[in-house]
């Protein structure tokens, strides 16, 4: 029988495989894969504690406004990655130490 | 750094992250551990399977995207895990999220990815594509966060519920965004306008009057 505890291994799971990315990438479109993987992973917990707690509703729509919060920050982020790349022709984040052109 | 002081380095963090965890186990997991009461084995059933298989789909394309030393190999890693999550969703009862996430993550997010891999990196020349710190660190990392959070998953004081029957969840999260969380639906609204604009701003190319 599939239990609250099994969601939430998974969702640990996928928010260490996240962290893990963002810590040893040096790719800039990497690390922005594992920040997607960290809230892939906050978000499986918000809606199995909504399934198994009092408030279901609750946990969905945390987990809608953490995928909308997602796509701004893939669509900034990447933005971002276009003019660093525009600029110092690499995405590597070890790179990208200056503030001016 | 010279590769002597490095090395040490490396060996004080991986002691520092073994004691750690033996620590963790010793003193926070094993009591709770003893404490908790294990419960019976059921039958294993089709959902059972189902839900391993996508967990273990999830789990798969989330180390792709960890491990892979090409970028586009990540990119289908993370492909995977999302869809592994959609199908998640599903199993707990929460159809419109999983619409949401195959929409908004597969059908925007990830082919923003894409876009940004093609216009970046020589995606040809795998070992600039996605070079990584070392997986040494990562493995690292891994061992010192996964057990915590996997112990406190299993041997948390969850009171869970017996969860509701299925039934759909589209008019109540209507209901829901469009009374309790009404301010922050309009927020959110007002944070996507002011994203899209300050993303086409940033991303644009400078024409330079000479």
């Amino acid at each position: 029988m599939i239990s609250l505890v099994h969601f939430l291994v998974v969702g640990g799971l996928l928010f260490t495989l996240g962290l893990v990315t963002v810590a040893t990438r040096r790719n800039a479109v990497g690390v922005l894969m594992g920040v997607e993987l960290i809230l892939n992973g906050a978000n499986v917990n918000f809606v199995a504690f909504g399934r198994y707690g009092p408030a279901a509703t609750t946990g969905q729509v945390f987990a809608l406004f953490v995928i909308l919060l997602a796509a701004a920050e893939a669509a900034v982020g990447l933005a971002i990655v276009l003019a660093i790349f525009q600029t110092a022709r690499t995405i590597d984040v070890r790179q990208a130490d200056l503030l001016r052109e | 750094m010279s590769p002597l002081r490095r090395t040490v380095l490396w060996a004080l963090a991986t002691a520092a992250v073994i004691a750690f965890v033996v620590a963790m186990g010793r003193m926070a997991i094993g009591p709770a551990a003893e404490e908790a009461a294990r419960p019976a084995p059921g039958a294993v059933g089709l959902p059972d399977v189902l839900f391993f298989l996508l967990a273990a789909v999830a789990v798969g394309g989330a180390a792709a995207v960890a491990i892979s030393r090409n970028i586009l190999r990540s990119a289908v890693g993370l492909l995977a895990a999302l869809l592994g999550v959609g199908g998640l969703y599903v199993f707990l009862s929460a159809d419109f999220v999983a619409i949401t996430q195959v929409l908004v993550y597969i059908g925007g997010v990830l082919v923003l990815v894409l876009f940004a891999v093609m216009l970046t990196s020589r995606i040809t020349e795998v070992a600039v594509s996605n070079t990584s710190v070392g997986a040494f660190g990562g493995i690292l990392l891994f061992v010192a966060v996964a057990p915590v959070l996997a112990a406190v998953a299993v041997l948390g004081p969850w009171s869970a519920r017996e969860p509701a029957p299925l039934a759909p969840t589209t008019r109540v999260i209507g209901d829901a965004l469009l009374t309790r969380w009404l301010l922050p639906f309009e927020v959110a609204s007002l944070l996507l306008l002011a994203t899209l604009v300050g993303a086409v701003v940033m991303a644009r190319k400078e024409i330079k009057v000479e």
